[in-house]
């Protein structure tokens, strides 16, 4: 009988042989695919297992991770949800995560190396990581105001620390709920998503940083900052301004906003030329300059550099090789030239910053769970634009639009704030956008702030019309906190 | 006996004027055992944040105690016995606890979420069958001084078991869980008969075929080169078949059918030498497996299921998908204790306790534990080998084999290997009746292999004459 106990134990050993080597082929070789399988929600429970860090304004928590009773652990909430929806994005189970959310993640959920001292406590004692706090630059005063002033209209805000280059507001309307693209409930989260991308509008568009708008009139700023570091003219340099530009070796002629001619007799100083925003005088000052003088000064100010702020900004161009018609346009920021609101913030900024640009950034400081600081973000100077006094002459300039020009209604009591106005076409019959620019004070400004409409009506006033009382209300909002 | 080889594993040990009792070793691989159970609930505890709360110092004292107990017990009434066989049980007894406590408190943290009343632990309740399963452990070695007089209830054993395996049948105390007519329920008590009618089988079993198996072993003609026995005594094997399929068929329960005809052809094998039981068992396997398959859809949606459990991820394949998605997710180390997601395996703490384990500790931790039951099977059938009382081979060797075909049965199934079938993890699962049932193996185990290695001389049974005579023949 012992030979049959051992034959079967020899046929029993061979069975947990077979279970081993199964065992062996999910835990091991098909592990990875198993984990990707749908319906496997490990990965996810994982993530939402941890309480995710929280992304603050100031001090408050904008968004942040509470305990649920459901099968998921956390719940991302957010409070104020539209406001900063363009700077959070949202964490989502089914689309992933856009915004803060998607470039701070790793901070968020605690897998960053700057983590690694903690994660050596949590590999001995078990525990789940528990994930970092990021503290954005944003000014709650400065995104409120701009928000409620894009409220019922299409477009953005950017405000800009000039002398570092913190974003202090970063703002766009239409906006989103992030909390419904947060949700639990997989159905509400694709009825909702499916409804804003049907949306004309675009609301899931971060337009602050990525959408793209022909700078119009307030492009003049750099054609002027060219015109200044040439050293060939000064803001008293009298330029040709008639009623129309004959565009060169063509039959077209581009005409003033408001079809006059820009000082008596077709003759205009660079002052009152950026005052009254004529065409025609930058036009030519464009040509005068040449193409690769614009695009130097424009690149200066960031044009043809893509950022991360973390979040990827869209790189803003000035076209490549224009004939001479195509660089009179683009002079007026017209043609092929794009920017952002963030770049057209950047241009005032530096301008304001004695033309120094600094590198923007939407991320103060990184905190353990347990608050120490384990990151601060230092300013970064990005390029020097311009001599500081070619900078205060284009900033005089500035506070005169404001003052006298076509940017009054950016006036505030008792502060000299310097701007321009701007409206741009953006294709034949396509609706304009309106654009404004701005920092204040004049002389020491502690914010600078770029404001596109889109859709916006006609004439150049709509620049002045639209965007102007939305930036004097993100200014006053910065000054008034200080 | 003969053996083929001089090294053969099985091959019974020379016999030594003193022999060691080996009883040392036994308490070193204890403490060792519940070394490694204490330091798992270290890190259940500290992973939850609880830390060692009284109450767990209280459960691992008393844990301890237990196995202490049936140390103590071994130490005076089977001197002789393995000394391997009561630390690895233990061990498993442990790892089955420290799971069921780990999904006990992932239940009470949702519960606490969700602001429902929280549910009752059922580690406290898996520990009172622990203490249950102690006191029959030491009884089975206090009243059964030899192991043979079992031999002497053979017909009542046969009875008793198969009543106790009807009995879920019967009107009243029956209870139907999850479609299987497993239960028994008095009051609150439930129970699982076919746990303790695997018990009285084998040692039915054991005693019929001592008895029988030189008539059942008698060659009448031969079929295509196939040994066939005499049609008469085909009655044993087609009974056993019937009584199956019955399980099958009335309780619905795959596993425990296929865990009766697989250990009575094996002990008809191992009894009467012919391999022609193994075939003749394996035709009317596949015989009514087919009918089975053919008949019944629940049978039918398991095989289904388990040829492409993807396809049916939402229905009948969830569990073994969701068992699958928690090995995975273990990988080769493992989550850590407390750390993956057990409970999202439905029957976590029952039948797919093995895959919850596999999550937390990684194929690393379930290497380790199939070879843990690889030891506890060999030793049962070193045991077997060893002894000198046919009898006592039969026994020890079916005791040994019912752990295996459950430890094959289930831990293939949960890993989609075989098709699934309810069977329990042997010391893991949740359960008294499988926990206090196997216990209750073990200490059988412990008595024949005591006998084993008594050095005091034993006059042999009738019965060995009887394997003398035909194998002379």
């Amino acid at each position: 009988m012992s030979r049959q106990i051992r034959r079967l134990s020899f046929v029993f050993a061979l069975l947990m042989v077979a279970v081993l080597v199964n065992i062996t082929l999910i835990q091991v070789v098909n592990a990875g695919d198993y984990r990707d399988r749908p319906g496997n929600q490990r990965i996810l429970l994982a993530e939402y297992d941890r309480e995710r860090g929280p992304i603050l304004v100031g001090t408050d928590p904008v968004a942040r991770s509470v305990e649920t009773g459901g099968t998921l652990t956390y719940l991302r909430r957010y409070s104020n949800p539209r406001l900063y929806a363009p700077v959070t994005g949202f964490y989502s189970l089914i689309y992933g995560a856009t915004g803060l959310e998607r470039t701070e993640n790793r901070i968020l959920n605690g897998r960053s190396d700057i983590f690694a001292v903690d994660r050596i406590q949590q590999l001995i004692s078990g525990r789940q990581p528990v994930g970092g706090a990021v503290t954005t630059t944003i000014d709650a005063a400065a995104q409120r105001a701009a928000y409620l002033g894009l409220r019922g209209k299409k477009g953005a805000v950017v405000a800009i620390e000039p002398a570092t280059g913190r974003i202090l507001a970063s703002v766009q309307a239409p906006s989103f709920d992030p909390n419904r693209l947060s949700s639990h409930d997989p159905n509400e989260i694709r009825d909702y998503y499916a409804k804003l991308e049907a949306d004309p509008d675009k609301p899931l568009l971060n337009r602050p940083v990525v959408a793209l708008n022909p700078p119009g009139s307030t492009f003049k700023l750099v054609t002027a900052a060219a015109a200044l570091s040439s050293g060939r003219f000064n803001p008293n340099s009298v330029l040709p301004g008639p009623r129309t530009y004959d565009l060169p070796l063509s039959d077209r002629e581009l005409r003033n906003w408001n079809r006059q001619q820009c000082g008596p007799g077709g003759k205009v100083t660079l002052r009152d030329a950026l005052a009254i925003s004529c065409n025609t005088a930058f036009a030519w000052l464009g040509n005068e300059l040449g193409a690769d003088a614009l695009r130097e000064q424009s690149e200066l100010f960031g044009f043809d550099t893509s950022f991360e702020i973390p979040l990827r900004a869209a790189t803003s161009r000035f076209p490549t090789d224009p004939d001479e018609p195509q660089t009179a346009l683009s002079a007026i920021g017209q043609y092929d030239v794009r920017a952002t609101a963030l770049q057209m913030a950047m241009v005032t900024a530096a301008i304001g910053n004695s033309g120094r640009t600094m590198a923007p950034y939407l991320i103060q400081e990184v905190r353990a769970p347990d608050l120490t600081i384990l990151q601060t973000t230092e300013p970064e100077v990005f390029a020097d634009a311009l001599r500081p006094s070619e900078a205060l002459a284009l900033t005089e300039m500035m506070v005169n639009v404001v003052e006298n020009g076509t940017g009054t209604n950016a006036q505030i009591p008792d502060v000299r704030v310097a701007g321009k106005t701007g409206t741009a076409q953006t294709g034949n019959d396509r609706p304009t956008v309106a654009w404004f620019v701005a920092f204040a004070p004049a002389a020491a400004p502690q914010v600078a702030v770029a404001v596109v409409v889109e859709e916006a009506g006609a004439e150049e006033v709509s620049g002045n019309g639209l965007g102007a009382p939305i930036a004097k209300d993100v200014i006053e909002a910065v000054l008034q906190r200080r | 006996m003969s053996t083929t080889s001089g090294t053969d594993l099985f091959a019974p040990e020379e016999k030594p004027r003193k022999k060691p009792t080996r009883r040392w070793v036994e308490l070193l691989l204890l403490v060792l055992a519940w070394g490694i159970g204490l330091l798992g609930t270290v890190q259940i505890g500290w992973v939850t944040g609880e830390g060692m709360t009284d109450r767990l110092w209280i459960t691992a004292g008393v844990v301890g105690a237990l196995a202490l107990t049936m140390h103590i017990v071994i130490r005076i009434w089977a001197k002789y016995a393995d000394p391997i066989l009561l630390p690895v049980a233990t061990l498993l007894t442990m790892l089955g606890l420290l799971m069921i406590y780990r999904i006990d408190v992932a239940a009470a943290r949702r519960a606490d979420l969700s602001d429902s009343p929280a549910p009752t632990p059922d580690v406290y309740s898996q520990l009172t069958w622990y203490a249950v399963a102690t006191i029959l452990f030491v009884a089975v070695l206090v009243l059964l001084q030899d192991h043979r007089r079992l031999a002497r209830y053979t017909y009542t054993f046969g009875l008793a078991g198969l009543v106790l395996l009807v009995l879920p049948l019967a009107p009243v105390i029956g209870t139907t869980v999850n479609g299987a007519t497993l239960w028994i329920r008095i009051g609150d008590l439930s129970f699982q008969p076919a746990e303790a009618a695997k018990i009285f089988l084998v040692i039915f079993f054991a005693g019929y075929l001592v008895a029988k198996r030189d008539s059942l072993a008698v060659v009448r003609t031969k079929f295509l080169g196939i040994e066939l026995p005499r049609p008469k005594d085909l009655g044993p094997l087609l009974i056993a078949w019937l009584i199956s399929l019955a399980v099958l068929v009335f309780e619905r329960d795959l596993g425990t059918s296929l865990l009766f005809f697989g250990l009575f052809v094996a002990m008809l094998y191992i009894a009467t030498q012919r391999r022609t039981w193994i075939f003749l068992g394996g035709l009317l396997f596949l015989a009514g497996a087919a009918a089975a398959y053919y008949n019944f859809s629940h049978v039918r949606s398991r095989v289904t299921v388990w040829l492409d459990p993807w396809a049916y991820a939402d229905t009948g394949g969830y569990q073994i998908v969701q068992s699958i998605f928690g090995l995975a997710n273990g990988g080769v180390l493992g989550a850590g204790l407390g750390q993956g997601f057990p409970n999202l395996v439905p029957f976590a703490k029952t039948d797919f306790i093995f895959a919850a384990l596999g999550e937390e500790i990684g194929i690393t931790g379930l290497f380790a534990m199939v070879m843990l039951y690889a030891i506890l099977i060999e030793r049962g059938l070193r045991t077997a080998v060893s002894v000198r009382d046919a009898f006592g081979q039969l026994l020890a060797a079916g005791l040994s084999i019912v752990l295996a075909i459950q430890v094959f049965v289930i831990i293939g199934g949960v890993t989609g290997l075989i098709p699934l079938t309810g069977l329990t993890t042997p010391f893991l699962s949740y359960g008294g009746s499988s926990l206090v049932a196997n216990w209750v193996i073990v200490a059988i185990l412990l008595r024949i292999s005591d006998r084993a290695r008594r050095p005091d001389t034993v006059a042999p049974s009738p019965d060995d004459a009887m394997t003398q005579v035909v194998r002379t023949i």
